[in-house]
């Protein structure tokens, strides 16, 4: 699904990504963890194609494909998502646009009609339900004045609506109380198959009882140093990153 | 032709007006007639006219109109389907037939001005200076039909009143002058809604005065929406005066037009009183769209708020001059004026000028003028969900836009508004069937 290799990626001449690999297959979901500034948005970003990146080396391909060839959109519509680690606020534009408007696109890239507006209604609400959120969010702007938790939910609505066949999800647990944190992870879990990746980046153990990963890596200063599975979340917990960056450095 | 000549020209198209009526309605419009004389047309020498040209109308030749046009669906059409207390005028003349004026509540009149001419005796030039400019002189002197809203002490009209101007195609181009009379007694309320929408090809000029008189504690809200053809000129200015405690709220949106321009000039006379003035406007093509405001802070404790939007596409050309004079004595002011504008071409213009003019102390006042750029990260947020470059543009644009827009209170006129700007805004931004 997802293949990153050596990728070395530079902001302002200062070399954030320092060849990194990463490898995703269909169904599988992964974390990433590793101490603040170590590069893990900076990875979502240059996956989602975001612009003042500098890819220096090293490669990315989305089903083959290569990634770092296509616009931000054509990503989007060939099936990757990210879910920010801080949603945008977006006054004027009303999520009800914003949904709709990106379920076309996508449609359209696959060869589909655009729904008519009651099923897209109908499906619309029937999500907002899953995620307990009130329909009024509908007519609101994109995250405009709404809460941590709320930003957070309306990130895996997109995600539910859009239904995409990679999921990087940054930090989506952080801000979250524990009924928000269970109802997001029931979203993402709703979308688990054997078709779709989803990939978190997290600074918790406590999202991944929810939400059980198959593989966890540990990126530190622009490299994964060291993957395992999802015991390795517990011994981060307890240990820190210390004792995984001095092992890596020797 | 001479401005001598011009003016001989406009004075004999509105001749007729001038001879009708009763005595003290002949007296004030001769006396409009030796204003405008002396003053003309504005021309580009007056620091307030150095952006909007209107000589060409000089080269023009205007006969009045006779408001006999069939515009049935015209009407129709531009509705904004306001049907409670709706006066329809084609070209300037009041349609009784097209109208409604269903039940008003007790001390609310309102009147057709041209048959109600004498009713309107106590309001009529005092708000708006004959002198303003030679425009508003012209409108004094030649001033058709129009409205008077006389609302008791008290009074609250929980409808709007829906005042539709269209202007139809003429053979040869009309002069079309309204008058527009709010009178709002202490404690009344009231929303006003003017509206002017044309025929594609209708050519008029339209030179419409408003004047707004609000006692202590009166409440008015007017709304503007300018939807005139490509071909028409529309020149308008608005007068508003304030007591003790009133507020006025003006939202004035302008999309049509070839040239247009709009004055809107509020004194704050008593304290506690308040103003805010949004608007919006959107140019395409080559159309020059002009707003000043000016904001006299006459009395302490008084608020002024003014957020003017402005979206320009193609060549077209906005102006705008937002003065607030804070006067000796008045202390305890606040001021706050914002103008932003979105370029959507390099070959569009604006000429921004926020003015503070500030003769007391204690006040608090901002202003401030931007020519912006979209947010990038919003781009980039709506383009990661697949949306395409130029509607993710759209949409931001679109959302400056309803920063204004969505301040409009009555939902018919918000969603008619949302929607003719978004038909309004470039095709290539593809927002059709999404808003
Ligand atoms: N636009 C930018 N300009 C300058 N430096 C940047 C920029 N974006 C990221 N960086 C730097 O790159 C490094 C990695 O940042 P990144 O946001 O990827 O970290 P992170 O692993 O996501 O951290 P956190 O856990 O705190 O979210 C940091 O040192 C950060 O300051
Ligand atoms: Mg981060």
């Amino acid at each position: 699904m997802l293949e990153v290799k050596d990728l070395r990626v530079s902001v302002e001449d200062k070399e954030i990504l320092k060849g990194l690999n990463l490898t995703i297959n269909p169904g599988e979901v992964h974390a990433i963890m590793g101490p603040n500034g170590a590069g893990k948005s900076t990875l979502s970003a240059v996956i989602a194609g975001r612009d003042g990146y500098e890819v220096t080396s090293g490669s990315i391909t989305f089903e083959g494909e290569d990634l770092l060839e296509m616009d931000i959109e054509e990503r989007a519509r060939a099936g990757l998502l990210l879910g920010f680690q801080y949603p945008v606020e977006i006054p004027g534009v009303k999520n009800v646009y914003l949904l709709k408007a990106a379920l076309n696109a996508k449609r359209e890239h696959l060869g589909l009609p655009e729904l008519e507006a009651p099923e897209f209604m109908k499906l619309v609400r029937e999500k907002l339900q899953f995620m307990k959120m009130d329909s009024s969010f509908l007519h609101r702007s994109v995250n405009e004045g709404f809460s941590g938790g709320e930003k957070k939910r309306n990130e895996i609505l997109q995600m539910l609506i859009l239904e995409p066949k990679l999921a990087l999800l940054d930090e989506i647990d952080s801000g979250l109380d524990i009924d928000a944190l269970k109802i997001v992870s029931e979203g993402v879990n709703s979308l688990r198959d054997a078709g779709r990746s989803i990939v978190m980046v997290t600074h918790y153990q406590r999202l991944l009882d929810y939400i059980v990963p198959d593989h966890i890596h540990v990126l530190s200063d622009g490299k994964i140093i060291k993957s395992g599975d999802k015991s390795l979340a517990f011994e981060l917990e307890k240990r820190g990153y210390d004792w995984v960056i001095e092992e890596a450095a020797q | 032709m001479s401005l001598a000549e011009f003016t001989d020209q406009w004075l004999s198209a509105i001749a007729p007006q001038i001879s009708e009526g009763s005595g003290w309605l002949t007296d004030l419009r001769q006396g409009a007639v030796e204003q405008f004389a002396t003053l003309g047309l504005p021309h580009a020498r007056l620091e307030n006219w150095k952006y909007t040209d209107v000589k060409a109308l000089a080269k023009r030749q205007f006969s009045l109109p006779n408001g006999q046009a069939d515009a049935v669906t015209l009407i129709k059409e531009s509705s904004l389907g306001l049907d409670g207390i709706r006066l329809v005028f084609v070209d300037g003349i009041f349609s009784e037939q097209a109208s409604t004026l269903n039940s008003l509540p007790q001390g609310v009149q309102v009147l057709p001005l041209a048959k109600n001419a004498n009713a309107a005796k106590p309001l009529l030039g005092q708000v708006a200076a004959a002198n303003f400019s030679g425009f508003t002189a012209l409108n004094l002197a030649g001033w058709q039909d129009g409205v008077l809203i006389d609302l008791a002490a008290n009074a609250r009209l929980e409808q709007p009143v829906y005042l539709q101007f269209v202007a139809t195609e003429q053979e040869n181009p009309v002069l079309v002058q309204p008058r527009i009379l709010i009178k709002a007694g202490t404690y009344a309320e009231a929303t006003v809604v003017e509206h002017y929408a044309g025929a594609d090809d209708a050519a008029s000029l339209t030179n419409a005065v408003t004047e707004v008189e609000l006692a202590d504690g009166a409440n008015i809200t007017h709304y503007k929406l300018q939807q005139e053809s490509s071909k028409q000129y529309h020149i308008a200015s608005m007068h508003v005066q304030q007591q003790r405690d009133s507020r006025f709220t003006s939202h004035n949106v302008c999309l049509g037009g070839k040239l247009a321009r709009q004055d809107i000039q509020v004194e704050l006379n008593g304290e506690g009183a308040e103003v805010n003035l949004n608007g919006l406007y959107l140019g395409n093509a080559r159309q020059h769209l002009d707003n000043h405001t000016l904001v006299n802070h006459n009395a302490p404790h008084t608020n002024s708020h003014e957020d003017y939007k402005g979206i320009l596409n193609d060549r077209s050309r906005g102006v705008f001059n937002g003065r607030a004079v804070v006067h000796k004595n008045a202390q305890k002011i606040e001021a706050h004026q914002s103008n932003a504008n979105l370029l959507l071409s390099d070959k569009a213009e604006i000429d921004t000028k926020p003015e503070l003019e500030i003769y007391a102390d204690d006040v608090k006042c901002s202003h401030g003028s931007t020519t912006g750029q979209l947010d990038e990260n919003a781009l980039f947020a709506l383009r990661s969900r697949g949306l395409g470059e130029e509607m993710a543009r759209g949409l931001l644009t679109l959302a400056f836009a309803n920063e204004v827009i969505d301040r409009i209170e009555i939902p018919a006129v918000h969603d008619r508004i949302e929607d003719a700007v978004a038909g309004r805004l470039p095709e290539k931004f593809n927002l059709k069937g999404l808003v």
